[in-house]
């Protein structure tokens, strides 16, 4: 009894969540401008998604590309530098290390909006013209603090003396780096991976402050101002339906792995 | 690998120029007037406009209640979730984290079209709604996380020691869960008190939340008092984080 209450109570809690999710697929069929009109089916809507063939502005799969250019380059800049960070870090001691994992901390604890306005307020004073580049640098700022937190337990519990025994029997230095140290690392720096780039895809305050006038649209700006003109543009619909579903598989696929590989070590 | 240290170097100059150089920006720009003399002027001008501060009182409001509300709902969802006898199922869990995974501004267009095709009229009850919306996950995976990681022999103890199950409940369960509240707590209180774009989608503009203010302040080149209004924010902001005692907070951690 007191089991079904308790179903009841998620269950009724996640309609309610994923209503407003539920009625974008739905009306993703339906060619009609406003949601909640049903004009009958059709996959138009998708169909001109990807031929780009857009009833509004038509910059929007210009705006898609922007938006995994820019976190595919931000999220493999930040795991290259937040690796070799990690590293430096777990080698550290005493205030040094406090201090720079105090900076590390603040990037994340800043809610966007600040790290967004100081970042446009650094180009502003330094002159810098911002635009793509500016923005992939402040994506890498924001981006690069979880790949080192990803990264650092991993040296925390790698056994120290694995490394040395690679020195021992005499590996160069690069050699036990490359052969001993990143297999370990690589987990880490897979998930702080993984975690940036969606980091980026999410950001939209700090893309929103250091884009410039220049016209570059990422996803969450292109939304930002398609919704401030009224309106949603009706191909956001298939889009954010094909988003959902696609995340929807991962999530389970990865759920599965991750529960085979926990039954394959007990 | 004693050497090894000096690899941080870059990513700390890297630290200094793109986060500790900026925000001393901020307090830089704050204290300014347009030509660049100092100047309170700024602050002045925030605690003497009746609109400024009242939206800032309206942001703190929302976000509180958000908060709460988060919490009133999140916590028995969390409590379930991780309780094996009254969830067996990993596809619920799944759904509930799943959300914090899609672009927030999508989630939020999509709620304030809901909203708009059932003819409701776009307001404060909207904002709260399509704020809890957005953020109850973010409340739900780290208390649900750290009851899941809690040690059942601890509830089975207090049984054995004679206390009823609702006692085991208030004196045992919930002091433990506290550190995944207060991770909640973060990851809800500072992004409502500190959106913009979203409080704009719910309520059609009509209602402005201190990040708005913010945000059109910068956009409309007065950079100064922009600056000084961010840096109450950075107040804000700061007296909140004192309350999570630099516990790391793991977002991902079970995901990936």
């Amino acid at each position: 009894m007191k089991r079904f209450f308790a179903q009841c109570y998620i269950w009724l809690l996640l309609i309610v969540l994923y209503a407003p999710i539920v009625f974008i697929a739905i009306f993703s069929f339906t060619e009609s401008k406003v949601l909640g009109n049903w004009t009958g089916f059709s996959t138009k809507l998708y169909s001109n998604l990807f031929t780009g063939d857009m009833q509004g502005t038509g910059s929007l799969m210009l705006a898609i590309e922007n938006t995994l250019i820019i976190a595919l380059i931000a999220a493999s800049v930040s795991t290259l530098i937040g690796t070799i960070a990690a590293i430096g870090i777990h080698n550290m001691r005493g205030k040094t290390k406090q201090a720079i994992t105090f900076m590390n901390n603040i990037p994340m604890l800043n809610p966007d909006i600040i790290t967004g306005v100081s970042l446009f307020l650094l180009f502003v004073f330094l002159h810098i013209s911002q635009g793509y580049v500016t923005v992939v640098l402040a994506h890498i700022t924001f981006c690069t603090p979880y790949v080192v937190l990803n990264v650092l337990p991993r040296l925390t519990q790698m056994n120290p003396n694995i490394y040395e025994a690679a020195l021992d029997l005499g590996a160069t230095p690069g050699q036990a780096l490359k052969k001993v140290l990143l297999p370990l690392l690589k987990p880490g720096m897979i998930s702080g991976f993984i975690l940036a780039f969606t980091m980026s895809l999410d950001d939209f305050a700090v893309t929103f402050f250091t884009r410039g006038t220049i016209g570059l649209d990422t996803l969450s700006t292109y939304i930002y101002t398609d919704a401030r003109k009224g309106g949603l543009t009706p191909e956001l619909r298939p889009l954010i339906t094909l988003m959902f579903v696609g995340i929807l598989i991962l999530l389970i696929v990865i759920n599965i792995r991750n529960i085979r590989n926990a039954k394959n070590e007990e | 690998m004693t050497k090894r240290s000096t690899w941080a170097l870059p990513y700390a100059i890297f630290l200094v120029f793109f986060v500790a150089l900026p925000l001393c920006l901020i307090i830089f720009y704050a204290f300014q007037d347009g030509s660049g003399n100092f100047t309170l002027d700024n602050f002045t001008k925030f605690f003497t406009d009746a609109d400024a501060i009242g939206t800032f009182a309206l942001s703190l409001e929302v976000a509180i209640e958000n908060t709460a509300i988060c919490i009133l709902l999140g916590y028995p969802a969390a409590w379930i979730l991780a309780n094996k006898k009254l969830n067996k199922s990993a596809v619920t869990i799944v759904l509930f984290i799943l959300p914090m995974w899609i672009n927030a501004l999508m989630r939020t267009l999509a709620t304030a079209e809901l909203f708009h095709m059932l003819g409701i009229q776009l307001g404060k009850g909207t904002l709260l709604i399509g704020m809890v919306y957005d953020y109850l996950p973010f409340m739900i995976y780290p208390i649900y996380n750290i009851l899941n990681k809690m040690d059942k022999s601890y509830a089975e103890a207090a049984a054995d020691l004679g206390a009823t199950p609702w006692q085991i409940f208030w004196k045992v369960q919930v002091p433990l869960s506290m550190p995944g509240v207060i991770s909640g707590v973060m990851m809800v209180f500072m992004p409502t008190v500190s959106t913009f774009a979203i409080s704009e989608f719910l309520t059609n503009n009509k209602i402005k939340l201190f990040g708005t203010i913010i945000q059109e302040n910068i956009n409309s080149s007065m950079w100064n008092y922009g600056a000084a209004l961010s840096l109450v924010m950075l107040v804000i902001i700061g007296i909140t984080s004192l309350l999570q005692d630099n516990k790391k907070e793991d977002v991902s951690g079970g995901i990936v």
